[in-house]
């Protein structure tokens, strides 16, 4: 089951950048593209624990500001040479509101 | 016969009357209703007319003979004031007509932001021919001047109207680029420049405040301070829905009156039409959904059996020149992929988006002769993953060439400069090439053209093999990144010749592959341009690695440093007292650098606006320690305080620093500053090192003290103080315009060779010209970083916490 949670305006992210959400599975970052899409994914790197919500983001996707590690945010793919993961969440806008599946983040807690 | 009252006379009804009269001819007795004096015209085609391209005669749809001779009672001119519907009257300024089934037509209103002024003579919208006619009479007089307040389809067709008729026209657009609802940033860039090349001023993320003048609009003020003289405003910031005659007599209204798929509204014997219409939370703004709806209404009211349903939309603008198609949906998401083309030449853009193998949007700008065959695959939804290799070359594609990465450089007109310093224009090279010179050591020796610091290397190149064609064999350079094909010193060239003032700019002009770079390139052309157009461009903080994002260094485990400037190595103790209550109260670690300050260690993210705060309290502003700038001046005390010093070098260095600081520059730059030839604060290994000598002081640059370990090299001894801070300004100011990103001064020096610098240098009016431009630059960037951020603190914080909601 769904549970939309409402976690602020797409306002509050700047274009071709990130904000962070506090959750029970750590911290995930909210992406927003030039085109206004938004994106939630887990902010930590799985190669050295990079803060991905600090990564440039540049079409639908975003690089590591560690070690330049870029991943897709739409399926959480390294790209290139590297491999890697990361979770990636649902979330949707409504009314230029975002929406966050909380149940998505309490699943991945018990997987 | 039924009667039946129709409320406006407009696009939608006209058509439906038309629908109606041809399927059940005499059925119906009709009473028209228009509050404007006059029956039906095709009112998107009033921008020709304001253009004069075309007469009012010739875009009347509905003549009073036709209604005369369809029978249709028309009461023009009059507005209907009430709906009586417990005893179904329509009350018009006139009387009553009473209704078997009514159809409100209402359509829409211009929308007006009532900013201060705005209800002053000379301020119209653009809705209806009254409104066309004020602009033509404004246009009228010579020299008049108009400001237009948006930038949607509506607000550029009279701007590019009124320009038509001579006027001088500004466009004030409150969004990042033109058109956003139909447009991407790419597509809006070209657009602004088309607009720009025809005489129309386009300000983007303009802030009107108010609309001033004596006894009528005389000038638009924005909140920023431009003041725009004018003569009219025309404001077409958006359209609402003229319901508030439905709204009063009760019927089911959300931002327009509701309707279902067979238009009737809560009132089985009302029906409404046209924008004033909302279906399934949709509104409409475009002719073609009116025009279905106007067959749906004619069919329910003759019986027949239809339903309305949404469908895919396009948009053209009707400017003449301006080739634009936008269909679809091209907002970047999930599962979609990009085809992106761009031919920078012709100033063309084209964008696919694709998604689960079919076409779901498309973006043109500058060659829309497929727009109506790509808009066919995503109405139809096809299948497109056979001819997705060559889809966005259109459906006359029959294999071929791709877009040339020479176009740009082919592009460029003769007199553009290739070699400024040589003062070496195209036309100038061309014309050696044709002489024989068709090598570069042989263009070299004739024209001069990159002989010097070689920056333009690749341009020339570039010319010789656009001219040559086959005849010439280019030596593979490295491009900057996958993205383009250039290389960092031809971007650089480029964005000056071509005077480019924005990333888009850059993509579409140099012909990037990519939808906005990746973090390769991105700071680069960030850099280049900030340092170029230092007025013009803003520097985009997303464009930029974390640290110069954050103002801070990120460490290994998250958190971050801070570390207030100390000018020229110089501190108090009061300064020294806010740092250790900063430490203490924020759990720093403290560390002394050497770069001869105070590094506080182990900062939250979120602490960081307030650690800055209390330090900009106390006086204390940024090191950019974390910058591609300056960084330290790190000095001696001098003749102040010590027995050999010569000259007072902490004063030096501290006036070095004030002069430079927060200036942004390719790579870090250091400086240090020694009283005496003992050297002790290390300035011989620096990016510039002054050492003070009893007749004066000796400039040296391009050390190196990293992986690398370099002296400096001399660039010049002089006698004043003044001059030293003229020499490294000019020294400085040469780098940020030439070198490549990410390239320490050393680096850079290496390439061009010091005797070029010291040549150049030696030259006083190239010195003062090169400060001129450092201190524009400064004039900008010669500021505190923490106190604007402190004032942005909310970015610093997570923008939800959810660790308390979801355990429960
Ligand atoms: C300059 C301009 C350019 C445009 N360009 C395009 C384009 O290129 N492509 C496109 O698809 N669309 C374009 N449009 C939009 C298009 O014109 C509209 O979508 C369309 O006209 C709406 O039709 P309508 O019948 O709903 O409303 P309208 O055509 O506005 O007709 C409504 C009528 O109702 C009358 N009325 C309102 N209230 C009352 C009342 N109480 N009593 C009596 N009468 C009343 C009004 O006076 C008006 O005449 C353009 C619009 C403008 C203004
Ligand atoms: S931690 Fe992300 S690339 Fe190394």
């Amino acid at each position: 089951m769904m549970n939309w949670i409402d976690i602020g305006t797409i306002d509050d992210i700047p274009e071709r950048g990130a904000r962070l959400v506090k959750t029970p599975v750590g911290c995930v970052a909210v992406f927003r593209t030039s085109g206004d899409e938004v994106f939630a994914a887990s902010n930590s790197c799985p190669h050295k624990g990079g803060p991905l919500s600090e990564g440039i983001v540049h079409g639908n996707k975003v690089t590591c500001p560690l070690h330049n590690w870029v991943f897709s945010l739409e399926t959480g793919e390294a790209q290139g040479a590297d491999e890697g993961r990361i979770a990636t969440y649902p979330i949707r806008i409504e009314d230029g509101r975002l929406l966050l599946d909380a149940s998505a983040l309490a699943a991945k807690d018990a997987a | 016969m039924q009667k039946l009252v129709i409320i406006g006379a407009g696009m939608a009804s006209g058509r439906a009357i038309e629908h109606l009269l041809e399927a059940a001819p005499g059925a119906f007795d009709i009473t028209l209703f228009n509050a404007e004096p006059r029956g039906n015209y095709n009112r998107i085609m009033l921008s020709p007319v304001l253009s004069g391209e075309k007469t009012y005669e010739e875009i009347v749809t509905h003549d009073a003979d036709w209604y005369e001779a369809n029978g249709v009672t028309c009461r023009f001119g009059e507005k209907v004031v009430e709906v009586d519907r417990a005893r179904k009257v329509v009350v018009g300024e006139k009387g009553e007509v009473p209704y078997d089934q009514l159809i409100f037509a209402t359509g829409s209103n211009a929308f007006i932001i009532p900013m201060p002024g705005h209800d002053l003579p000379g301020v119209v919208t653009f809705r209806d021919l009254e409104d066309t006619g004020a602009m033509i009479e404004a246009a009228g007089k010579p020299g008049s001047r108009a400001v237009v307040i948006g930038g949607g389809l509506l607000g550029l067709e009279a701007a590019a109207a009124l320009r038509l008729r001579g006027m001088d026209v500004t466009v004030l657009h409150i969004a990042t680029h033109l058109m956003e609802r139909q447009l991407d940033p790419a597509a809006g860039y070209l657009l602004k420049k088309d607009l720009e090349r025809r005489g129309i001023n386009v300000i983007l993320e303009a802030q009107s405040k108010e609309i001033v003048g004596n006894g009528r609009a005389e000038q638009v003020n924005l909140a920023d301070g431009t003041e725009l003289p004018c003569d009219i405003v025309v404001m077409a910031v958006g359209i609402r829905p003229a319901v508030s005659l439905a709204q009063e007599c009760g019927l089911a209204c959300g931002r327009a009156i509701e309707v279902d798929a067979q238009m009737r509204t809560s009132d089985p014997s009302v029906f409404a039409l046209g924008e004033c219409v909302e279906f399934e939370g949709n509104l409409f703004g475009l002719v073609a959904p009116l025009y279905d709806q106007a067959k749906v209404l004619a069919a329910t009211l003759t019986g027949g059996e239809a339903t309305f349903a949404m469908r895919e939309l396009s948009t053209k603008l009707k400017v003449t020149g301006c080739d634009l198609f936008s269909a679809g949906d091209f907002a970047e998401g999930e599962g979609r992929e990009d085809i992106v083309f761009r031919d920078p030449a012709r100033g063309v853009y084209k964008r696919l988006v694709i998604e689960n193998d079919t076409l779901v949007g498309a973006v043109m700008y500058g060659d829309t002769a497929d727009g109506n065959w790509f808009f066919g695959l995503i109405k139809d939804g096809e299948d497109i993953s056979d001819i997705r290799e060559t889809l966005i070359f259109g459906p006359g594609f029959l294999g071929g060439d791709t877009a040339d990465p020479l176009s740009a450089v082919a592009a460029l007109p003769p007199e553009a400069e290739i070699c400024g310093c040589n003062g070496v224009c195209k036309g100038d090279i061309v014309a050696a090439i044709d002489g024989g010179a068709t090598d570069l050591g042989a263009l070299r020796a004739t024209t001069k053209a990159s002989a010097s610091c070689g920056t333009c290397t690749g341009l020339v190149e570039q010319v010789l093999a656009v001219t040559l064609g086959d005849g010439f064999q280019m030596p593979t350079a490295q491009p900057i990144c996958g993205c383009c094909d250039l290389t960092h010193e031809d971007v650089r060239r480029l964005i000056k010749s071509q005077e480019l003032k924005s990333q888009e700019a850059v993509w579409q002009e140099l012909g990037w592959k990519t939808l906005n770079g990746c973090h390769v390139c991105r700071p680069a052309v960030n850099y280049y341009l900030l340092a170029d157009w230092p007025i013009e461009y803003q520097d985009d903080p997303q464009s930029r690695f974390v640290n110069e994002r954050n103002h801070a260094n990120i460490q290994k485990d998250g958190t971050y440093s801070v570390m207030p400037r100390m000018w020229g190595g110089m501190t108090d103790a009061a300064e020294l007292r806010a740092i250790a209550d900063a430490a203490e109260k924020y759990g720093a670690a403290v560390k002394v650098t050497g770069g001869q300050r105070i590094d506080l260690l182990g900062i939250t993210k979120e602490d960081l606006p307030h650690i800055w705060r209390d330090l900009n309290e106390a006086g204390m502003v940024s090191g950019h320690a974390y910058s591609k700038g300056l960084r330290t001046v790190k000095t001696c005390v001098g003749s102040d305080w010590c027995r050999f010093g010569t000259q007072d070098s902490t004063g030096l260095g501290i006036k070095l620093e004030k002069l430079l600081w927060g200036s942004w520059t390719p790579h870090k730059v250091k400086l240090g500053v020694s009283g005496c030839p003992r050297n002790c604060a290390e300035a011989t290994c620096k990016d510039v090192g002054i050492v003070c000598v009893d007749s004066g002081y000796q400039i040296s640059v391009a050390g190196a003290a990293g992986m690398e370990v370099k002296e400096t090299e001399p660039l010049a001894t002089v006698k004043t103080e003044d001059e030293v801070l003229e020499w490294t300004v000019a020294f400085i100011q040469l780098y940020r315009e030439g070198a490549k990103y990410l390239d320490r001064p050393y680096k850079w020096v290496a390439k061009v060779g010091l005797n070029w610098i010291v040549e150049h240098l030696s030259d006083a009016d190239t010195r003062r010209a090169l400060n001129a431009r450092f201190e524009l630059s400064q004039s900008v960037y010669r500021t505190d970083p923490w106190a604007a951020e402190v004032a942005k603190s909310e970015r610093y914080t997570p923008l939800a916490d959810l660790t308390l909601e979801a355990a429960e």
